[in-house]
């Protein structure tokens, strides 16, 4: 019988790729192990074996098609005796797709939806750690208008490179951040645009460059680093801590650190318990650190720029399955967001769903269902700032609707659902109808199995029942 | 075999020989001051401390003094510094004020960090000295970082970082003599072997000696007998040329010996009353550059005078540090983030 060769995944987080480039053609014969096809992936181009022995009796997807999804079948392989003539129609379809994965179209936002009034305030930050609820720095996102549909990836690689040529002392330093291009393929082309000085690549020595970076800063030099994940920043957490978020305070205000430590943050598809944890809650416990976690692909430019042009250390939180998403984000570069506002997504009268990171799209996919089937209308804000955090905005719309919900991949000890809930409870008392409700990740490491991950984080049907039990809608 | 004498060869090139010193009286003379203000300022703390006017943590430098007067001695103006925690002695040599250093000390206003440091916590970028760091090892990997914007700014400058002989079993520091070998960077690693990481001798806490560590990076090493000024101004004289004429960095093991405990409240019982007099004695380098000073014809009531400047200018600061008023509430709050608005 005929055996489909099917797109294969090649990084965890892949749904699709670009078949770029067909080795053999129809007719050959290949052994197992031959390379058939090259694939173009969001990160990487990778080589396709042949896991069969046979004779390629059809190829099925074109050279250069784009948008290939995983486990559409490419080819197929004849056994020994069999002819192009025993492929059949089944052979040529795609077995069933596994359930899995958000669509990674193109998600539209309806700008109009942030209303959040702002306002000027000297001494801010002194009033914030004070306790005091402010209204968040006034920003008037619709007056940008000049929009382009861009993934994630490309709204963080564009916003560094628009500072590192905006600004001489900015310079990305990381493990495989220059010649690989990028882990992620975030850094792309960088080190070609601003060369080696500036685009450096580092021994796998976390520990060791986020100090030496901290060290630059000292010296007025604004440092980017990239860990390739956030869970290797705990090599480094000590002078993330104490040593880039204390210094100023220590110094009496003589000696800061404008720094920026990035990276993916969170579950990423199926990389285990090592690889897969949101820091979120971790730094945003720390005074002297500021602590962004975007979104969109508008989050992530104007946001990233934000922590870039900053005279502080910021941490920025990014999601590896956010990188490949795509949406509408301003291309002026000069669309830098405040730090401190969060943003409604989503305006609503029922229930306020407070989230960041991924958790945005899970609960615009939730306030989705809660007004489809529900008949619940549910306000979405992205907290886009995690420290400081926009307690205001959230107490405004508690007041709206009475309900909150959070939403958060982190566990739920000591994160910020728990934050938010105090809030909630501290500020806002009179204002609930109903007891707060977190949706955390499951108080586990996180498995490996699908299964188990998938019942292990949250998911927007959680979000949907945490909302439905505030609103008392059975 | 080869390789064994290519390492030979690379720790000899280094090594410091005693050779005679063409410094002139003069020259001598201020850096014996020096080394006596920052002895006599360290007395100083370790008695307001025991009036209870300096609390927490305090480190004194008593009997290292020798290291860094003689390295600072011969650093260029825009070469930066950083060190641990033992670190009233570096801001002193540096050139910072001891009235600020004490006030600092005392937890007041008018202290480098406006009080909020504290011992281990000062800072003076018109000095380039770049604190004061508490966790050991962290000097090492931010000096490295120090080194790199010398190298990124193209100024020339070379950073010299210390470390205790107990942070040299760090990752970090393997860590960050790697990136300043591959990148060659400035920076001028001392390690000052003072014998003890806290209670903890250095023949129990480090295999090998330290100047070697950086041989499989190819970064020469020496050591150097660190209770001798003109030993140390000698061989961190060669080790900055050697980095600054673009080879990258370079470690010196100062082999030195703090006569106090470990910070205040330890008492020292790890080690014997013979072996502290030993040093004391018989090696002490303020001592020493005094015979020396003697030796070339200065005036003993010269040297009298300088001592009572010397007094002088350390009870002036701790008058200071104890008049300063300490910090406003309001400062409680400032200086957490830069403002932005």
């Amino acid at each position: 019988m005929p055996i489909q060769v099917l797109m294969p995944a090649l990084s965890p987080t892949m749904t699709e790729g670009k078949l770029a480039r067909w080795v053999k053609k129809e007719g050959d014969t290949v052994a197992s192990g031959d390379v058939i096809a090259e694939i173009e992936t969001d990160k990487a181009t990778m080589e396709v074996e042949a896991v069969d022995d046979g004779t390629l009796g059809k190829l099925l997807i074109e050279e250069g098609a784009e948008g290939v999804a995983v486990n559409t079948p490419i080819a197929v392989l004849l056994a020994e005796g069999e002819s192009a003539d025993d492929i059949s129609d089944a052979d040529t379809q795609a077995p069933e797709a596994p359930r899995q994965e958000e669509a990674s179209a193109a998600v539209s936002v309806s700008a109009a939806a942030d209303q959040i009034e702002g306002e000027e305030i000297t001494d801010r930050d002194i009033l914030l750690a004070q306790g005091k609820i402010l209204p968040p720095p006034p920003f008037d996102e619709s007056a940008f208008t000049d929009m382009k549909e861009m993934t994630v990836r490309e709204a963080l690689q564009s916003a560094m490179a628009e500072e590192l040529r905006r600004d001489e002392n900015v310079f990305i330093m990381g493990e495989e951040v220059a010649e690989y291009q990028g882990a992620y393929k975030i850094t792309q082309g960088l080190l070609d645009e601003f060369g080696d000085k500036r685009v450096i690549d580092t021994p796998i020595t976390e520990h060791g460059f986020a100090g030496l970076a901290v060290g630059a800063a000292f010296k007025g030099l604004r440092p980017v680093v990239e860990f390739m994940t956030m869970n290797f920043a705990l090599q480094a957490i000590d002078h993330i801590i104490n040593s880039a978020a204390k210094t100023l305070y220590m110094a009496g205000g003589k000696l800061g650190c404008p720094i920026v430590f990035r990276g993916p943050n969170g579950a990423a598809a199926r990389v285990g318990a090592q690889h897969s944890q949101d820091f979120a809650s971790w730094y945003a416990h720390i005074p002297g650190l500021k602590v962004l976690a975007p979104w969109s692909a508008a989050d992530a430019k104007g946001l990233l720029k934000a922590a870039i042009r900053d005279p502080n250390p910021v941490v920025f939180l990014e999601n590896e399955i956010l990188y490949g998403q795509s949406f509408e984000a301003p291309v002026d570069e000069e669309f830098v967001l405040p730090i401190g506002r969060a943003k409604i997504e989503r305006a609503g009268t029922d229930v306020t769903i407070v989230a960041y990171s991924i958790m945005v799209g899970k609960s615009l996919e939730a306030a989705e269902t809660l007004q489809n089937e529900h008949g619940i209308s549910a306000e979405v804000i992205n907290l886009r700032s995690i420290r400081p955090l926009d307690r205001y905005t959230i107490l405004q719309s508690l007041k709206k609707t009475n309900r909150i919900v959070c939403a958060e991949e982190g566990w739920p000890c000591a994160a910020i659902g728990a934050e938010i809930a105090a809030l909630a409870m501290e500020h806002g008392f009179d204002d609930l109808d109903a007891p707060v409700r977190r949706v955390c990740a499951a108080d586990v490491p996180l498995p490996y199995a699908a299964n188990l991950e998938q019942l292990a984080l949250p998911q927007a049907a959680r979000i949907v029942d945490a909302a439905r039990e505030v609103c008392y809608v059975g | 075999m080869q390789i064994i004498k290519q390492i030979e060869s690379l720790l000899r090139r280094s090594r410091v020989p005693k050779q005679k010193n063409d410094l002139s009286l003069e020259d001598l003379h201020k850096l014996y001051r020096e080394m006596l203000l920052i002895r006599r300022f360290e007395e100083r703390a370790g008695q307001l401390y025991g009036m209870g006017l300096i609390g927490g943590f305090c480190h004194l430098y008593i009997g290292q003094e020798a290291v860094v007067t003689g390295i600072q001695s011969v650093q260029e103006p825009q070469d930066s510094v950083v060190t641990a925690y033992r670190d009233h002695g570096h801001m002193l040599a540096c050139g910072m004020d001891p009235k600020g250093v004490m006030a600092e000390l005392t937890g007041r206003i008018d202290g480098y960090s406006r009080g909020k440091g504290g011992s281990m916590h000062m800072f003076s970028r018109e000095k380039n000295f770049y604190g004061g760091h508490g966790i050991v090892g962290a000097s090492t990997s931010i000096g490295t970082g120090l080194g790199f914007a010398h190298k990124y700014n193209g100024d020339g400058g070379v950073a010299v970082a210390y470390m205790g002989d107990g942070a040299s079993n760090q990752g970090q520091v393997a860590e960050s003599y790697n990136m300043a070998a591959l990148w060659k960077l400035p920076v001028l690693y001392i390690v000052e072997n003072n014998r003890y990481g806290m209670g903890t001798s250095t023949e129990r806490h480090a295999a090998g000696d330290l100047y070697k560590r950086g041989v499989g990076y190819g970064i020469p090493g020496g050591q150097v007998d660190g209770m001798d000024l003109l030993a140390v101004r000698e061989a961190a004289q060669k080790a900055l040329d050697h980095i600054r004429a673009g080879n990258g960095p370079h470690i010196l093991e100062m082999m030195t010996y703090r006569y106090r405990g470990h910070s205040m409240s330890d008492p020292a019982k790890y080690r014997t009353k013979e072996e502290l007099a030993s040093y004391k004695d018989e090696k002490d380098p303020i001592d020493k550059v005094k015979s020396l000073l003697l030796e070339k014809g200065a005036n003993e009531e010269d040297l009298k005078a300088l001592d009572k400047d010397v007094k002088d200018i350390v009870a002036e600061a701790a008058q200071f540090a104890q008049d300063s008023p300490e910090p406003d509430p309001s400062e409680l709050w400032t200086d957490v983030l830069v403002g932005v608005e």
